[in-house]
């Protein structure tokens, strides 16, 4: 039986050959994907700014009446909500912020709830409440800032683990991958203006996850050929342990997106969001494993000498198997 | 790298079953079929988001018990040191600013003072409670402590979570779970519950019930103005009684506190049928409902809850039997609250909603039957493209994989984990660990056969070369998910948890596992040449 095979055997490809204009093209990204965030904004879900969210369905009607709620909840004196189509065309989200002035107040966000959710079951007979969230101004702000130190302690306790376990060029590589990875996905919440709730950091830290597993799989083969190749050039060194890691990556990457296309388009509507930035943080993640985190090696100076094979090494790698 | 001692194949197939059996009754339960009573139970706990379900977090204001202690201290004072033999005079008591502060009328009291006080100061726990200063000789001045203050809080904050879980449990909805969370706030879940507000309704009142007698000697025109006489106080009608937006004038003393009741019920008037509460007082608080009623037959008493009146009757003649009632503009389910709120206790401290949450039953079941369609989905396609591409390699990862999800699913039953809608995603994510790490041994395997390594040697060398990247790449993985767990909050905490689980049932299965078939076939097979 003859066994597929995704990427042909012995592939020469100089990834590093336009690694300056990779780069630049990169950097203008990044600075894109941040201006984007610094000037549009994040959509930040209740989670994150206080006020509420409520889901509902119609279940008598094929479509939600939108004109008449909107109608009717914004004479409740909250301000716009904003309202959506979600999942089902008899489905919306009804999104209140909390307003400023009562966002320091505890009972505020309860008390808004209740005249909402009152002010709907009373005027849409089939009106059924499937979700619920309300948030004080006060937990809000802890949940963005609890969130925020989540994203940095990890990524600074990542690149010090990948410095102890190659060298600080690896380390500063790493990290240099992860930002433009997060820039990146915050970037796309911008420019789509997609909600951006307490469940989108968890799909960032899954991107930074998955991107830095492939970053430690090219590292890794680069550490082993700097100690085999002790006489090679280093931009060489780097092409040949991409291309050697290449089937591996595509591999990996399509499995991964099969599972997660699937979720995209079978899964339920509340894990679209989530989804969705994973799939986009996969490709995002490969990319920067072989633009960011390789050629950056490059710039750092790390040579075969750099690189002196210790015994604590060989002992670790020896504990491992 | 390709050895396998008989113990030790033992072992990892001893592990490997209990953690699969341990899935068994989740997946029966997910699939809807019985499972038999007499066998032990593990299961996965369903978060509230794929169950359905309401959830509140309540915070009380740790000042509101300061200050009620404060007000405790200058009231233990005056009684200890007015019981004192002989009596210890005293003035100028104060308990703003935080301090409990008094003058002794006669100086030379200050050591005897002192030592009458010593108990409340000390408290009754290992921490002392208050300091004590005396100040210019006559004046004495208590402060609490900072770790006495810490106790006072956490002992309300036990006490309020306590009266929470009885007042939940009154309303028989299956399954309450609360949990204290931090120093000042309490998490309430009840899984099928889709309409709070009774809940909040029933959390949000102290229940502090007292029966005061009330000051007719009080002129009307004081009364508006919020003036009170020495010992007594005004208290506001509540705002749905009969007399709203008025207030009354009521003695601060000789009242009776609703502590002293052993059951309330909701009933209905005799006279106009309107729905009513029944108390009934334990032996000593019958006795003294009873003396004060015959003391003052004829004058009106206050029924006063949380600080506000519901009615002020008159006495018109003694009640002897412990038991009363209490009319005030009830509904019948306000009266049914107020009944089982006073059943279970008054609240030590007030409670305020913070954040809420409610998924109804239909979008929970629905998102676990899309959630299950699309990993099936995406299973297997991965499972045959794993096959397509490693051939016989591709099986043994397949194996892996299946053994991965259901020792996943096992041990979060046993660890009594709950699974949300977040946790599917960190399945699919450790489904990918798994899968890579197999796809990293295999094109290793792959690379060392090109090179000309013999087949045993380019196994070995594989799984030796690869796990270096498994190692540390899943380490990372780990290091992201306790970060997660630590400051993380719900939803992204169950997250945390399946991929920390995950990864160490992944590594399992996808790296030792897998090594022990394939060290078993190439043994007993003992092949030249392999398809990979």
């Amino acid at each position: 039986m003859r066994l597929l095979k995704l990427v042909p055997d012995d592939t020469n490809i100089r990834f590093l050959r336009w690694r300056v204009p990779f780069y630049v093209f990169s950097m203008l990204v990044i600075a894109a994907s941040l201006a984007l965030v610094a000037v549009k904004g994040l959509n930040l879900g209740v989670d994150f700014v206080g006020g509420q969210q409520i889901q509902v369905t119609f279940t008598e009607s094929a479509e939600a009446p939108v004109a008449e709620l909107r109608e009717n909840v914004s004479a409740l004196g909250y301000g716009e909500p904003v309202i959506q189509r979600f999942g089902e065309e008899n489905q919306v989200t009804i999104r209140f912020r909390l307003p400023d002035e009562v966002a320091s107040d505890a009972e505020a966000a309860d008390a808004m709830t209740t005249a909402v959710t009152n002010s709907i079951t009373d005027n849409f007979a089939d009106a059924r409440i499937d979700d619920l969230t309300a948030v004080s101004g006060k937990v809000s702000g802890e949940l963005f800032t609890t969130a925020m130190y989540a994203l940095i302690f990890a990524m600074i306790a990542i690149a010090i683990y990948i410095w102890i376990r190659f060298e600080w060029q690896f380390g500063v590589g790493a990290l240099f991958a992860l930002f433009h990875d997060v820039s990146l996905t915050l970037g796309m919440f911008a420019l789509f203006q997609l909600e951006f709730d307490l469940k989108i950091i968890a799909a960032i830290l899954t991107i930074i996850g998955y991107s830095l597993n492939d970053t430690i799989v090219v590292y890794d083969r680069i550490r082993e050929n700097l100690k085999k190749y002790r006489k090679m050039q280093i931009v060489e060194l780097l092409d040949l342990s991409v291309n050697e890691t290449l089937a591996r990556t595509v591999m990996t990457s399509l499995t991964i997106l099969i599972v997660l296309i699937a979720l995209l388009f079978l899964g339920p509507a509340s894990l679209f969001g989530f989804t969705a930035a994973i799939t986009l943080g996969i490709f995002v993640g490969t990319y920067s494993s072989v633009y960011m985190a390789a050629p950056i090696l490059v710039w750092l100076g790390v040579t075969p000498d750099s690189f002196v094979p210790s015994e604590k090494d060989e002992k670790l790698a020896e504990n491992e198997s | 790298m390709l050895d396998f001692p008989t113990w030790k194949k033992i072992w990892l197939w001893f592990i490997t079953l209990i953690a699969v059996a341990a899935a068994i009754p989740s997946l029966s339960s997910i699939s809807g079929a019985g499972w038999p009573s007499f066998l032990p139970d593990p299961e996965v706990n369903l978060g509230l988001d794929l169950a359905g379900g309401s959830h509140i977090l309540l915070e009380a204001d740790p000042a509101q018990v300061e200050r009620q202690r404060l007000e405790g201290m200058e009231e233990a004072v005056r009684t200890s040191l007015s019981r004192a033999e002989p009596r210890i005079q005293i003035g100028d008591i104060s308990s703003n600013n935080g301090r409990v502060s008094f003058l002794l009328e006669d100086p030379s009291q200050v050591d005897r003072a002192r030592e009458e006080l010593l108990p409340l100061v000390n408290g009754t726990g290992l921490v002392r409670e208050w300091d004590l200063q005396v100040v210019d000789g006559s004046r004495i001045v208590l402060t609490p402590t900072s770790s006495g203050l810490d106790q006072a809080v956490s002992n309300a904050m036990d006490s309020a979570t306590e009266v929470v879980r009885k007042r939940i449990d009154a309303l028989g909805t299956r399954e309450p779970t609360i949990i204290r969370e931090g120093d000042t706030r309490i998490v309430v879940q009840v899984p099928g519950l889709d309409d709070p507000e009774a809940l909040k309704a029933l959390l949000g009142q102290t229940a502090e019930l007292e029966f005061k007698l009330v000051d007719v000697t009080a002129l009307p025109s004081d009364v508006e103005q919020g003036i009170a006489a020495p010992g007594s106080e005004i208290v506001p009608y509540a705002p749905d009684s009969d007399f709203a937006g008025m207030s009354i004038a009521v003695k601060r003393l000789g009242g009776i506190r609703g502590d002293t009741l052993t059951n309330a019920q909701q009933s209905f008037s005799a006279q106009n049928n309107e729905p009513i509460v029944n108390i009934t007082f334990d032996q000593e608080g019958g006795r003294r409902f009873a003396d004060l009623t015959t003391n003052n037959v004829g004058r009106p008493f206050a029924i006063i809850l949380d600080g506000q009146v519901l009615s002020a009757p008159n006495i018109n003649e003694p009640i002897l039997g412990g038991s009363a009632q209490i009319s005030g503009s009830f509904t019948v389910e306000s009266a049914n609250q107020l009944a089982i709120a006073l059943r279970s206790g008054a609240l030590p401290v007030d409670l305020t909603v913070i954040q809420q949450g409610t998924v109804g039953p239909e979008l929970g079941a629905d998102s676990i039957r899309k959630g299950m369609l699309a990993l099936m989905v995406g299973a297997v396609a991965v499972l045959v493209l794993m096959v397509v591409t490693y051939g016989r390699f591709g099986f043994y990862a397949n194996a892996a994989l299946i053994i991965n999800v259901l020792m996943l699913l096992g041990i979060m039953a046993i660890a009594n984990t709950t699974l949300t809608l977040p946790g599917i995603a960190g399945f699919v994510l450790t489904i990918g660990a798994a899968v890579d790490a197999n796809v990293l041994i295999n094109e290793r395997i792959r690379e060392e056969r090109k090179r000309g390594r013999r087949v045993f040697a380019a196994v070995e060398n594989g799984y030796r070369e690869a796990s270096r990247a498994i190692f540390d790449a899943n380490i990372t993985n780990v290091i992201a998910a306790v970060l997660l767990f630590m400051f993380g909050s719900g939803p992204v905490r169950g997250f945390a948890v399946v991929l920390m689980i995950g990864i160490a049932t992944s590594v399992f299965t996808a790296v030792t596992m897998t090594r022990l078939w394939v060290s078993g076939w190439l043994r007993k097979a003992r092949p030249q040449d392999i398809t990979i």
